[in-house]
């Protein structure tokens, strides 16, 4: 549904500098180039299966279904694939794209870590080089996820500027793309960016709901009722969406971070409390003050700390065939544990808002209907930090 | 067609970018008069914003103290018309697309031609994107300026034959700040920029000293320097007006050498 220069409705577009403009022309002929030649998609399937773990589970969650005595719930387990989230999917799509494109070298932001961790396990794979931008702030928030990436031989680079987090990694990671673009691609992690990005990145992931489709006909015989999972730019969610935008009667549901509540400046809750805007290379809503400044955003979760929202996202939003709700740290919190508990998996914190309005909104539904949220990562890393969140100082 | 083009009018322009409000409005207004009365013929006012992608550190850290000291939007229109009762020279803004799109591209593009503004720069609004305020500029008679980089090419042509005012020459590849050497072959940008328009260009990105302000000079038509001042501002803070004046006459002397 990309349209010319990458609008989705009114939102997208390519905000950039000129230094950059070649790159993105260049890295959207490519795409169009090998999206479909059969043997850049024959190689991307065999990565993703063999190396990657494709297809990942659609798990019937029993007895959370039980527990909350309303719609049939399945977790789309993206948390098993390898390097534990869905941001792999994205990477081994654009580290191959990057590679046919004769980049040696990669570059990424990362919040949580689950992105730069995946980059940085693409480049070890294919033997590039790697660098991975992280706000200062969130490398204390995710020690483990840094020592990973540095174990897999990338070099982390802690960003200091604003408010420390993604969004200053993502800025950190445009301005060293600015000073290097011969042998460097920049592996964006999420659908947000300048035109390409927000169409590549979607399409690697909508593996997701081709496959949640796939396994829910066999199932079930029917497609769902709602889909869910969490946004920050919204990658996981796009994918967990894209196969399923056309069938009008699954209801769409991204997941945002409210932080302390969306009545409070501790939030990242783009669609509740954002406005149009440009930033980082599109028009989308963002969390910013009057004058346009952008806001210093807050959620308890790494990945989510974003202050906007991929533009495909801020789309279906105005055409109202997605809807976009609110979690709040403690509600996500308690869905960590409650997955934990109820299930036996730990979800990542950012997955863990999905959960949290999926408690909500599967006891008002009947019995015969039927909820897929989709577990983005794997909550291992979050672990330190929840502990910490309860009042309990563990060392990792 | 603006105002501008008499900062190009007699000799090589000596272009000076001050971030307004570091370390608060008064010092700037000071800093702009100094810059002006000491040979600059254009001065480029950056209104901050928060999360600057095509700085380098040295202006980010200006954008942070602008901003944590208070200034506004409309703190900085009314500082321009201060300006404006005794500064003559050309004055554009240069900021970043959100601040423009927020404020209202009407409102904030009808208060730049009211106040005295005669362009606006904004290095993350491409060729591609212009269409999103170039028609407010016009109907205001505000020049959107056109950066060309290292990287343009192919696309030198494109930009220049629709560039107004004048057009800002990306030095070197990366983010502003200063710089040791400059390895781009400008010479050869600037002639395929000329071949496609009589509009002026300037060279800016990584120029400090009155040599390198000389040398860019010397091949297009004027110099840009925005860093090596907001260095100054951040030395001496209250004080800085003297010695911006100071740098600011060095530096048109090795532009008028060129």
């Amino acid at each position: 549904m990309t349209n010319q220069n990458g609008r989705f409705g009114v939102h997208g577009g390519q905000y950039i500098p000129e230094t950059l403009m070649n790159a993105v022309i260049e890295l959207e002929e490519a795409y169009n180039k090998y999206k479909n030649d059969p043997e850049f998609n024959r190689e991307l399937t065999e990565l993703l299966n063999e190396y990657a773990g494709r297809p990942s589970r659609l798990y019937y969650a029993e007895k959370m279904t039980k527990d909350l005595g309303g719609a049939k719930i399945y977790l789309k387990r993206e948390d098993l694939n390898h390097t534990g989230s869905h941001k792999i999917n994205n990477v081994l799509g654009q580290a191959l794209l990057a590679k046919k494109m004769g980049k040696t070298r990669l570059i990424a932001e990362t919040g949580a870590g689950q992105h730069g961790v995946a980059t940085a396990t693409a480049a070890a794979l294919m033997g590039m080089e790697c660098v991975v931008f992280m706000g200062e702030e969130d490398t204390k928030r995710q020690a483990l996820n840094v020592y990973r990436m540095r174990l897999l031989g990338a070099e982390v680079i802690p960003v200091t500027t604003g408010t420390a987090t993604l969004k200053d990694a993502v800025s950190e990671a445009m301005r060293e793309w600015t000073s290097r673009i011969d042998d460097t691609h920049y592996c964006l992690g999420s659908v947000m960016g300048p035109h390409p990005f927000p169409t590549i990145v979607r399409d690697f992931q909508a593996v997701i709901s081709k496959e949640i489709k796939e396994e829910i006909l066999k199932k079930e015989g029917r497609l769902p009722d709602v889909v869910m999972a969490c946004v920050g730019g919204g990658s996981n969610a796009i994918g967990t969406f894209y196969n399923f935008i056309e069938d009008k009667d699954v209801q769409l549901i991204g997941c945002e971070a409210a932080g302390r509540g969306v009545d409070t400046f501790e939030t990242a809750a783009t669609i509740a409390t954002g406005r149009l805007g440009i930033f980082h290379g599109m028009k989308s809503y963002f969390c910013q003050d009057e004058y346009g400044q952008i806001a210093p955003v807050y959620s308890i979760s790494a990945g989510l700390d974003y202050p906007g929202i991929g533009p495909e996202h801020a789309h279906l939003h105005d055409i109202g065939r997605a809807q976009y709700v609110p979690v709040t740290d403690d509600e996500a919190v308690n869905a960590f544990e409650y997955l934990a508990k109820t299930e036996g998996i730990i979800p990542a914190i950012e997955s863990a808002h999905a959960v949290a309005h999926a408690i909500k909104l599967a006891p008002t539904m009947d019995k015969d209907k039927i909820i897929v949220i989709t577990i983005s990562g794997r909550g291992d890393k979050d672990c330190a930090a929840i502990a910490r969140y309860r009042g309990e100082d563990i060392h990792e | 067609m603006s105002n501008i083009k008499k900062a190009f009018e007699n000799n090589k322009a000596f272009i000076a970018f001050i971030t307004c409000g570091d370390p608060d409005l008064e010092t700037t207004a000071r800093v702009v008069r100094a810059a002006a009365e000491n040979g600059a013929d254009l001065i480029e006012l950056g209104i901050p914003f928060s999360d600057p992608t095509a700085e380098g550190p040295v202006i980010q850290g200006a954008n942070l103290r602008a901003l944590t000291g208070g200034v506004t939007t409309d703190k900085i229109f009314d500082l321009v018309k201060e300006l404006r009762k005794d500064v003559t020279i050309p004055m554009v803004f240069m900021t970043y697309a959100n601040v423009v799109y927020s404020y209202g591209a009407e409102r904030f593009i009808s208060a730049c031609s009211k106040i005295g503004i005669d362009g606006i720069i904004l290095p993350d609004l491409p060729f591609e994107e212009k269409e999103e305020f170039l028609p407010v500029c016009h109907k205001y008679g505000v020049d959107l300026i056109s950066l060309i980089a290292p990287t343009s090419e192919n696309r030198i042509a494109m930009i220049a034959k629709e560039a107004e005012g004048f057009i800002y020459v990306v030095s070197s590849l990366g983010v502003t700040g200063t710089r040791t050497s400059i390895t781009t072959d400008l010479g050869s940008i600037v002639s395929a920029i000329r071949e496609n328009t009589d509009v002026p260009c300037a060279i800016g990105f990584g120029i400090s000293t009155p040599e390198q302000a000389k040398a860019m000079a010397a091949i297009s038509d004027g110099a840009i320097v925005g860093s090596a001042i907001i260095k100054i501002i951040e030395k001496y803070g209250k004080d800085a007006p003297k010695y911006v004046g100071e740098y600011v006459s060095s530096m048109k002397q090795g532009v008028l050498a060129s």
